[in-house]
């Protein structure tokens, strides 16, 4: 197992480089002199000059971005364009609330979705099925924006029950969480629902009827454990979709997160900061889905056995 | 009895009673399955209307005129999803934004499978070097979130349509990719593709003749989805201000624009989230009717 | 007749799958029997329902589509279509058992093998876990697979060891009735034999009766005391093994001797059984079988045929025989 988890690991290590590398490439072509902007409409040109050759930009871009690298792996982000701080401070800072929304919103997400796809399956063609298997094709068609807006207008404008903005205390998180989460518990719940219902046709599963299992250990003991296998899968690939959607729900809710540190530094073009944000994103999602790949090895002894 | 006079038994029965093309049958599936049928019934729909939104509907006076005289008004006979801030009439926009969205994602989705069927196939068909470098690429494609793959695209090379397409076409590449490799992988050795190359046939003729055709099932599928996946990210990144610029109505920019008025007009921010919701719910529907057409099996 | 005992006796049996596609009468009034510490042979085409007649005897025919529509099945002399839910889990595993067509499939993948075979042990005797376990590695031992071997997962089997571990967990807690589907049809011929000899070895040992599910003849010769042939979802004929291979009656078994190749005289021509299974969801209104008979008459369209007994054993279902004729030597009396 320690093996799987170090191969893992290495080959993390290219990937992450190809992320920074394709985003820092993106953000390079960005119009405008970042000299010019630093410096202001004043500026002659030859203080833009001087700016430029101690920055580095008259440096191959490639020179540039292998400048940005040895920087990042010592934590150093480079600095804002709009507070000339350097940008992991403010990133740093802001990191642990989009975290902790997002961590909130995939627990909730997984722990509800888990039981409604498995009894959706278990009960399939009922009522309880096609009222859940509704309620889980909206969750997949609605913009989380749009379902953040709403959310608003009924419990924060209409009924005043959570407010509709900040991050103090747990009940200005509630919203925000639900408007993050729901879509993620409506896909998994549809993956986990398929997933079950092509295991409780496999032969294995007969085969344990036929041992005189009783039917809740067949669910439990025998189908839940192989429906996981795809089931773990869409929630990492998920995770990537809800990380773009913690961007909308920080936005709607004027959380202070990464997010929407993200959003309003584009809109003051401050490049650094937004590649700085990019990169936190990418970065974290790599990690996510290197848990999602131990847990895999956990759950499918096929995949553990490859690594032994 | 033996193993051979069972095939042909097994032979003789599927010609006996699948008559059909495999083609037919799987149309045959579609039309019996209700929600698929209107799933497909409303893209059709919406896709006329984003065709000829420019007909329908002068984009001068319906949808950019502003008319103060008529601002802010509640839904009425006159105006039956009632007027924005500047006194343009909701129902209007909506049925025009319905251009964006779907011109759009059919654009973004379209090159996405272009790209993706090209680098998908050399990968799957060439297998080796042109495989490793293709498919570590799309590895650290993938791992970029894709609506964060857009946002960066267009927060760098500035906020127009065609930055957008180009944003959303490359976020869609890996996906697409990867599914035409592994439909390729499975066919690339089967008996039927020797065949073809015994009597002759170049890797042109093979891959576009045979590879692919067996290979449509899931990349139909996959196009649908995608389809409501651009849509989703369209007006997501318009809703941020990244997107479709005013005072295009795209739904995203004028859920956007709702978002001040939400308190005391809410019905602004009602009508173009459900036209979003609705246009992706039906190409949810049509993407689980083909799958389960596609796949029998799963029913 | 009155005092033998039967481990398992089917009546009159019914099963219906109802599909979109129509209702497939796969069982239509299908009779069985099997004395105590014997083995039938069901040989038949594939769809002919030898499959549903195993499951039906564990209550575990799928439903939906299927559907028992009528019938009894008595096991041990009990009838299980009055029991629950929960009887019947106490019954599988424990006094009736089966051996699945495919081994590769038929393990769950995300299971040790010892766990597998220890479940069924824990669930039907007095033992806690550790003892189940314990009991799972003599299992293991006794189908030939090393008891440290147990430990490992069905993906590190093969296909054969895989086989034997589904013997082990049907044989675990000694079920008075077996019903093996094909047992070894999935496996290497080499394999077959050795399933087939341990199987045997087993069922001597254990006392267990059998019903064997196979379309392979030679299997039947090897092992079965008794036969059914079944077609379209009936007996046509029934025997002792000599009945049947000897003094065959019916014309779809004689079909199914002709379509084998004979050592003796390799230059005979096979025959095989004209035309298809008939439609299960559309089957003929008379004798199922009569558009492939070579013998059809004119009553076989319309008419089920009735079962005429030859001794006490062996009968058979066809127009062709009546009390008489079917005593008479040689095959078809026509």
């Amino acid at each position: 197992m320690w093996k799987f988890i170090a191969k893992r690991l290495v080959s993390m290590i290219p990937v992450l480089l190809g992320v920074t590398l394709i985003i820092y490439l993106i953000m390079s072509m960005a119009p405008g002199d970042p000299a010019k902007v630093i410096l202001g409409e004043q500026a002659t040109p030859e203080q833009i000059a001087e700016l430029r050759e101690e920055m580095g930009l008259n440096d191959p871009v490639l020179v540039q971005y292998g400048r940005y690298i040895s920087g990042l792996v010592r934590g150093d982000m480079g600095e804002s364009y709009n507070s000339g701080l350097p940008c992991q401070v403010e990133i740093f800072a802001r990191f642990p609330n989009t975290l902790r929304l997002a961590t909130v919103a995939v627990t909730i997400s997984v722990i509800l979705a888990l039981p409604l796809g498995v009894l959706a399956a278990v009960k399939q063609n009922t009522l309880f099925d096609g009222i859940s298997m509704v309620i889980a094709l909206i969750g997949i068609s609605m913009p989380v924006f749009w379902l953040g807006l709403l959310l608003i207008l009924a419990f924060s404008l209409n009924l005043g029950w959570f407010p509709s903005s900040g991050s103090e205390g747990l009940r200005s998180m509630v919203l925000p969480a639900i408007t993050l989460g729901f879509n993620h518990m409506a896909s998994i719940a549809r993956i986990t629902r398929s997933s079950m219902l092509e295991v409780i046709r496999q032969d294995y599963i007969r085969t344990a009827r036929a041992k005189g299992v009783s039917e809740k250990n067949v669910i439990t003991k025998h189908a839940l454990k192989n429906a996981l296998i795809p089931t773990i899968t869409v929630v990492g690939l998920q995770i990537g979709a809800m990380l773009g959607g913690s961007v909308m729900t920080e936005s709607v809710f004027a959380w202070p997160g990464i997010g929407r540190l993200m959003v309003q530094s584009i809109n003051k073009r401050d490049i650094p900061m937004v590649l700085g944000c990019v990169i936190m994103f990418s970065v974290s999602f790599s990690i996510i889905n290197l848990i999602v790949d131990i847990l895999y090895g956990f759950v499918d002894p096929r995949i553990k056995s490859q690594y032994k | 009895m033996s193993e051979n006079t069972k095939n042909v038994n097994a032979a003789e029965i599927a010609a006996k009673y699948k008559k059909k093309s495999q083609t037919a049958d799987i149309f045959r599936r579609l039309a019996k399955n209700k929600t698929a049928m209107i799933g497909l019934i409303v893209v059709i729909l919406l896709l006329i209307l984003a065709l000829s939104a420019d007909l329908l509907f002068d984009f001068e006076i319906d949808i950019t005129k502003q008319n103060i005289s008529d601002r802010l008004q509640a839904p009425s006979s006159d105006h039956i999803f009632g007027t924005d801030e500047m006194g343009r009439d909701i129902f209007k926009r909506v049925c025009y934004g319905a251009k964006y969205s779907l011109l759009i994602s059919f654009v973004a989705a379209t090159i996405s499978l272009a790209i993706g069927l090209v680098f998908g196939a050399i990968a799957g068909y060439y297998g080796g070097w042109a495989d490793m470098i293709i498919m570590r690429f799309m590895d650290v494609l993938l791992a970029i979130p894709g609506t964060l793959l857009a946002i960066a695209i267009v927060a760098s090379l500035g906020t127009s349509i065609p930055n957008l397409i180009i944003a959303l076409s490359v976020s869609g590449i890996p996906g697409f990719s990867r599914i035409v490799r592994s439909s390729v992988l499975t066919v690339r050795d089967a008996e039927y593709i020797e065949a073809a190359k015994a009597i002759g046939a170049n890797d042109r003729i093979i891959i576009f003749g045979h590879v692919l055709p067996n290979g449509m099932a899931p990349l139909i599928v996959q196009s649908t989805l995608r389809i409501a996946s651009v849509i989703l990210t369209t007006a997501g990144l318009s809703f941020l201000g990244l997107g479709v610029p005013a005072p295009h109505p795209e739904w995203g920019a004028m859920l956007s624009n709702a978002r001040s008025y939400i308190r005391d007009y809410s019905y602004m921010a009602l009508f173009p989230g459900l036209a979003i919701m609705t246009t992706i719910l039906c190409l949810n529907l049509l993407g689980d009717g083909l799958r389960d057409a596609l796949d029998p099996r799963l029913k | 007749m009155s005092d033998k005992k039967y481990a398992v006796e089917i009546n009159d049996l019914a099963v219906e799958f109802r599909t979109d596609d129509g209702i497939v009468k796969a069982l239509n009034g299908l009779d069985l029997k099997i004395e105590e510490g014997k083995t039938l042979g069901l040989v038949g085409e594939t769809g002919a329902g030898k499959t549903t007649t195993g499951l039906a005897i564990l209550r575990l025919v799928p439903s939906p589509p299927g559907v028992i529509v009528g019938g009894s099945i008595k096991l041990n002399g009990e009838d299980i279509f009055s029991k629950t839910e929960h009887e019947m889990q106490a019954l599988r595993g424990k006094a009736v058992s089966m051996i699945f067509q495919d081994p590769m499939t038929s393990l769950n993948p995300v299971m040790t093998v010892e766990e597998q075979i220890a479940e069924v042990i824990e669930l039907h005797e007095d033992v806690n876990h550790k003892g189940a376990i314990e009991k799972a590695k003599e299992m293991l031992e006794m189908v030939g697979i090393p008891g440290e071997r147990g430990t490992e997962y069905p993906h590190q089997f093969s296909g054969g060891m895989k086989q034997r571990v589904v013997i082990a967990i049907a044989l675990a807690c000694s079920p008075s009735l077996l019903i093996a589907d094909e047992p070894t049809t999935a496996l290497d011929v080499t394999i077959q034999a050795q399933v087939l000899e341990m199987m045997k070895e087993l069922k001597v040992k254990y006392n267990t009766s059998m019903l064997m599910i196979t379309h392979d003849l030679g299997i039947v010769a090897e092992i079965c005391d008794t036969v059914s042939v079944i077609y379209g979802g009936r007996v046509v004929e029934h025997g002792s093994l000599d009945d049947v291979f000897n003094n065959t009656r019916h014309p779809y078994t004689e079909g199914l001797f002709r379509s084998l190749p004979n050592l003796d005289n390799r230059s005979e021509k096979l025959k095989p059984i004209k035309g298809l299974m008939p439609d299960p969801t559309n089957l003929p209104e008379g004798c199922t079988f009569y558009p492939r008979c070579d013998y059809a008459m004119e009553i076989c369209k319309t008419v089920k045929p009735k079962k005429v007994y030859r001794n006490d054993e062996h009968y058979v279902e066809c127009h062709l025989y009546d009390e008489n004729n079917v005593k008479v030597g040689g095959l078809i009396g026509k």
